[in-house]
């Protein structure tokens, strides 16, 4: 497949395995400017750890990941710097409070002032009272809005999104709605994986299947969502 | 060059901070030396061995494997919540994260180290008026020696299951060289000679660590990237 024209994130016949075990078979797709994205799967179909190749944490067994048309390699800090990724775990660390973890995560990406941009993603995200609480004392949901201000810190160009709406109470799904409306407007992309698409439905402007490690359905989003789901379900049943 | 030492003092100061916090390593680290110090002492039979023949052997073994403690909990702090996953998708350069990694370890160690060399003194009744600077030297050489393997041994054990059993196993052979060159120059330095007599374990300690630091920095990426 031939790489897509102004595409921000590309995977091209992607492929991985796990031992002897395939998880994904050549998955190509591309995510332009504007696009948001919702993947759908059942559990062990490979979205994951698309995701995972996406943002450069595991290389492929085959084909190539490119960022802005140029191949993504280790050591490629400038591509790294425009993406985000929120994982199924947040990347915070128990012992250090909310503040603590996204001033580090600032210093990470060299963010000029990072207390300044600590602050702000927390108090975006509604937590700027528990700033100085530990993830241990928190809620899920509430662990789950300081992983999405993580995530978001750095103001990516492109962000992956897994599960991202899990243990969000409404008014924090919300917000992540808004950040991801945000990230629309300033032309960037998103690639959420899910299943909940009523979630984030309004949002995507494409819909994606995968069915045992191959990308089998990608096409721009449906309005009726009741009978892309039942469409989603005739496929899984095959 | 700027990016990369702050990027490497983020991490080592990140790693410093949650340590204060849990002092998990400090605490087993110091505990294990001066339990292992407290069996040397009590296991020798004065009759048979001098302390000073048994001394350095006794305080190298003893810092080793209280380096491995400490070390073990190195990587470990990055397995909550997938932590390292978030450094490794940021912009920081791999030889950075090491050298952070590095720095904390050399903290951590240094301080178990500092804490239990009063009680190796007291056990073995030792006057270090003389050496004590020396026995310094040769200390923060031969730490800064096998923390450098180490650091990138207990960054690969990490994703296996038994990490714990691991780690021992892959890094003993390396810490062989600069224990005996520790070992040594702390004899010869416990026995009143001169500094000037362990030039050359001295020159062969910085040596190990310029290559092994250079060495493991360059290869750290191979170690953590999947």
């Amino acid at each position: 497949m031939p790489p897509a024209e102004g595409a921000l994130l590309e995977a091209l016949d992607l492929s991985r395995s796990f031992g002897r075990r395939p998880v994904l078979r050549g998955v190509s797709l591309a995510l332009r400017p504007g696009d948001v994205m919702v993947v759908l799967g059942p559990n062990g179909a490979g979205k994951s750890t698309l995701l995972r190749l996406l943002s450069g944490l595991l290389r492929p067994g085959s084909g190539e990941v490119r960022w802005k048309g140029t191949t993504l390699r280790r050591g490629d800090h400038q591509a790294r710097r425009r993406l985000g990724l929120l994982a199924h775990q947040s990347f915070l660390y128990d012992d250090l409070t909310l503040m603590e973890n996204l001033v580090f995560a600032a210093r990470l990406y060299a963010l000029p002032d990072p207390r300044a941009a600590a602050r702000a993603a927390l108090a975006d995200a509604g937590l700027a009272e528990r700033a100085d609480d530990t993830p241990r004392a928190l809620s899920r949901g509430a662990v789950q809005r300081a992983a999405v201000a993580r995530a978001f810190l750095h103001e990516p160009e492109a962000v992956l999104l897994d599960e991202p709406f899990t243990g969000l109470d409404a008014s924090a799904a919300h917000h992540l709605r808004d950040q991801l409306g945000q990230l629309r407007s300033r032309r960037g992309a998103a690639l959420l994986v899910t299943h909940r698409p009523d979630e984030a439905w309004e949002l995507t402007n494409r819909v994606g299947v995968i069915l045992d490690g191959r990308l089998a359905l990608d096409e721009p989003r449906p309005d009726d969502l009741s009978a892309f789901l039942g469409r989603y379900h005739a496929m899984i049943r095959g | 060059m700027g990016n990369w030492l702050r990027s490497a003092l983020a991490v080592a100061a990140k790693d410093i901070r949650l340590e204060l916090r849990s002092k998990t390593s400090l605490l087993s680290g110091t505990v294990f030396a001066a339990l292992v110090l407290l069996i040397f002492n009590f296991a020798r039979d004065p009759t048979g061995l001098s302390a000073l023949d048994l001394a350095p052997s006794a305080l190298w073994v003893t810092y080793a494997f209280a380096s491995i403690v400490t070390l073990n909990r190195g990587f470990a702090v990055e397995r909550e919540n997938a932590a390292l996953d978030g450094l490794l998708l940021a912009p920081l350069p791999r030889g950075a994260l090491y050298l952070g990694k590095y720095f904390a370890n050399f903290v951590f160690v240094a301080f178990i180290e500092a804490v239990t060399l009063p009680l190796f003194v007291l056990f073995f009744n030792l006057d270090l008026s003389t050496s004590w600077w020396g026995i310094m030297l040769v200390a923060i050489l031969a730490t800064a020696g096998f923390l450098a393997a180490g650091t990138v041994f207990s960054a690969m054990v990490i994703r296996t299951s038994f990490a714990e059993l691991m780690l021992p196993v892959l890094l003993l052979p390396f810490m062989v060289p600069p224990l005996m060159a520790a070992a040594e120059s702390t004899a010869h330095l416990l026995g009143g000679r001169p500094l000037s007599e362990v030039m050359g374990w001295l020159r062969f300690l910085a040596l190990y660590d310029l290559a092994f630091v250079t060495l493991c920095g360059m290869t750290f990426s191979f170690v953590v990237d999947e």
